[in-house]
Formats: structure tokens, sequence, C-alpha cells
């Protein structure tokens, strides 16, 4: 935290509105992500039409991780925020891996072993 | 009795810092904290779907791919474009609360509601298409061919995931409206906009969602056509 904070809430050093250090975002950074991202739209949606087998899902995935990561470095400002907050957008994503993974690893090796047939209807 | 002086705008912001915290600037990272909080609780909200959608395209990925092919992929890339253009509109409402520019801020806040809006419509307009097309699950569910199973589940997941984040586009919609009401009374000034910060943080969270909606949804039939 840069914030050097006040001798005491309510002291006198409390009310200062002037003590800005919020970084401005250029209009010109934001038009440029967003002409990136019409970009990666059309790519991702031309791509859909060419067969790639298995690879279809993972680039439309990779594309589109792509795209949400731009829209939170910029567009949410997290290239210029604190620590902190991309420690919080790191555990969200990481409680999200923990909800996919392990509940996918279960239904993706159903029938690898024999024994849990006989659970089946 | 004397006319009371309007405030300076130091004395503004100043008025705007609760008692609790030491200086606009931590009143305004607890404002930004407590937004990534709620995005997180978010993020699980939606994986839950993405998580049922991953499941049941698992065991039927053919089911799936067919059933995407009565999507309108020109509806779909449509749509992604206005919301990415509204978030485009967000981030410059935003920019132009923290430089102080009133006028702006009221005609970017315009242009996302009006963006917003014309998402829900090109929406509403593919859902009566399906719906017309007896796509919607249930008793009238129609579906050619082996894949009905799959299909309809495919369905109810699209209804389910799009109904859910449209939910989000409303409320979305409410929230940026409230911030133009507020803009108009001269709510905001560069040492105060909180209010808009965090909203485009929600905006552009919604914006994320529909980015992973769209391939999902829409292109994963494409290729077999």
């Amino acid at each position: 935290m840069s914030d050097p904070v006040g001798p005491h809430p309510g002291g006198g050093d409390a009310v200062r509105p002037h003590a800005m250090t919020e970084h401005i975002v250029s209009p010109k950074i934001y038009v440029a992500v967003f002409a990136i991202l019409l970009l990666m739209t059309g790519t991702t949606t031309a791509v859909s039409f060419v067969d790639l087998g298995p690879w279809s899902t993972v680039v439309a995935l990779g594309i589109a991780a792509f795209k949400a990561t731009l829209v939170v470095l910029f567009f949410m400002h997290i290239k210029y925020s604190r620590p902190l907050m991309r420690i919080v957008i790191f555990g969200g994503l990481f409680w999200l891996a923990i909800m996919l993974l392990i509940t996918l690893s279960d239904f993706m090796t159903r029938g690898w072993l024999p024994v849990f047939q006989r659970f089946e209807p | 009795m004397a006319e009371p002086r309007p405030l300076s705008r130091e004395e503004y912001a100043a008025s705007r810092l609760q008692h609790h915290f030491v200086s606009m600037e931590q009143q305004r990272d607890a404002s930004t904290l407590a937004m990534w909080v709620f995005l997180v609780t978010e993020i699980l909200f939606f994986g839950g779907f993405f998580l049922t959608y991953t499941v049941y395209r698992w065991q039927d990925p053919v089911g799936f791919a067919h059933a995407s092919q009565n999507m309108d992929i020109v509806l779909g890339t449509v749509n992604t474009a206005v919301l990415i253009i509204s978030s485009l509109t967000m981030a410059m409402a935003v920019h132009s609360a923290a430089t102080g520019r009133r006028k702006p801020l009221l005609a970017y806040l315009s242009a996302t509601i009006l963006l917003g809006f014309a998402f829900l419509g090109i929406k509403a307009v593919e859902y009566t298409d399906h719906i017309h097309h007896h796509l919607f699950p249930g008793p009238g569910f129609r579906f050619p061919g082996p894949d009905k199973p799959a299909a309809e589940m495919f369905f109810s997941l699209y209804f389910g995931m799009t109904g859910l984040h449209a939910l989000h586009m409303i409320i979305g919609i409410g929230i940026v409206g409230t911030l133009l009401v507020m803009a108009y009374r001269g709510r905001f000034t560069p040492e105060y906009h909180s209010p808009i910060e965090v909203s485009g943080l929600y905006w552009h969270f919604v914006d994320i969602v529909w980015i992973f909606l769209f391939p999902l949804l829409y292109l994963i039939g494409r290729h077999l056509k």
C-alpha cells in the first residue's frame, strides 16, 4: 500500500481529497484494445468454419481467454492496479479451477475401472 | 440569513468521504476490492453453468454440435460486437468521469445503455426464433434424428446460460441508468467517481461472460456443416 495512513482515522490528516494515485488510462489504449477485441471476434467466427478436429474447441477457448485477458488488464484496469486486486482474481480463478478439474476428473474417468459399472442403472 | 455557499470541488469530495476511511484513496480502493470480491463469486456462479455444459457436452459432443447449428451465427457475432462496443463506451465513461468531463460522461453512459438494450433486443429476436422452431426445452421440444436428448440438454443450457447473462445485462442497464441520473445531477468529480468505476467493472465482467458463451454456444458445430 502506497497510502500513508494518517495519524488517526478522522484525525486532521484524514481528509486529503487530492491524494490521488489513480491511473487514468488513455482513450488511445481503450480504442486499440477495442480494435483487437473486434478483430479477435471476427477471427474466432471465421476459424469456427474450419475443421480443426478437437483443436476447434481449444482455439475457440484460447481466443476467448485472450479477449478476456485484454478486457481485465485494460478495461478493468488490472494492469495498473494494486497487487491486492490481482490476488483476489487469482484466488477466484484458482477456486474455479478446483471446481472444474476435480469434478471433471470424476466424470471423464468413469468407465475406466470396470468395478464402477455395477453402479450404473 | 445568508445564502449557503456552494461547495467547492475539494469540499464536495471531502464530503463524500465516509468517516471510517482515512482518505478518498483508501475509500476508492475498498470499493474496487469489494467489487472484485463480488465478481469472484460471480465467476463461480457462472462457473457452475460452464461446468455443467462441459459434463453434458463430454457425454455427446456430436449431439451438442448438431444442436448448435441451429444458432444464428450472424446475430451471435453482431451481438458480441455490440457488447464489445458497449464495453468501450463504458470504459470511456469511466475516463470522462476521472477527467471531470460531464457531457461526454452523460453521452457515454447513454450509449452504454442503448447498446445494452440493442443486445437484449437481438437476444429477444433469437429467443423468438428458437421458440418458433420448437427448440424450447419441454413437452413441445422437437428435434429430428437421434440427437434429440443431447439437443434438448444443449438448449436447456443455452436458455439457462444466456438467460442468466441477460438478467445480468438487465441489472447492468439499471445500474448504468442510475449512474446517468447521478451524473446528470453532477454527483461525480475526478476526486469522487467510484460508483462509475466499480459499475464499469461489473459491466466488463458481463461482457467477459459473453466472450466465453459465444464460442461455446454458437461456434461448436460450424465446421460440420
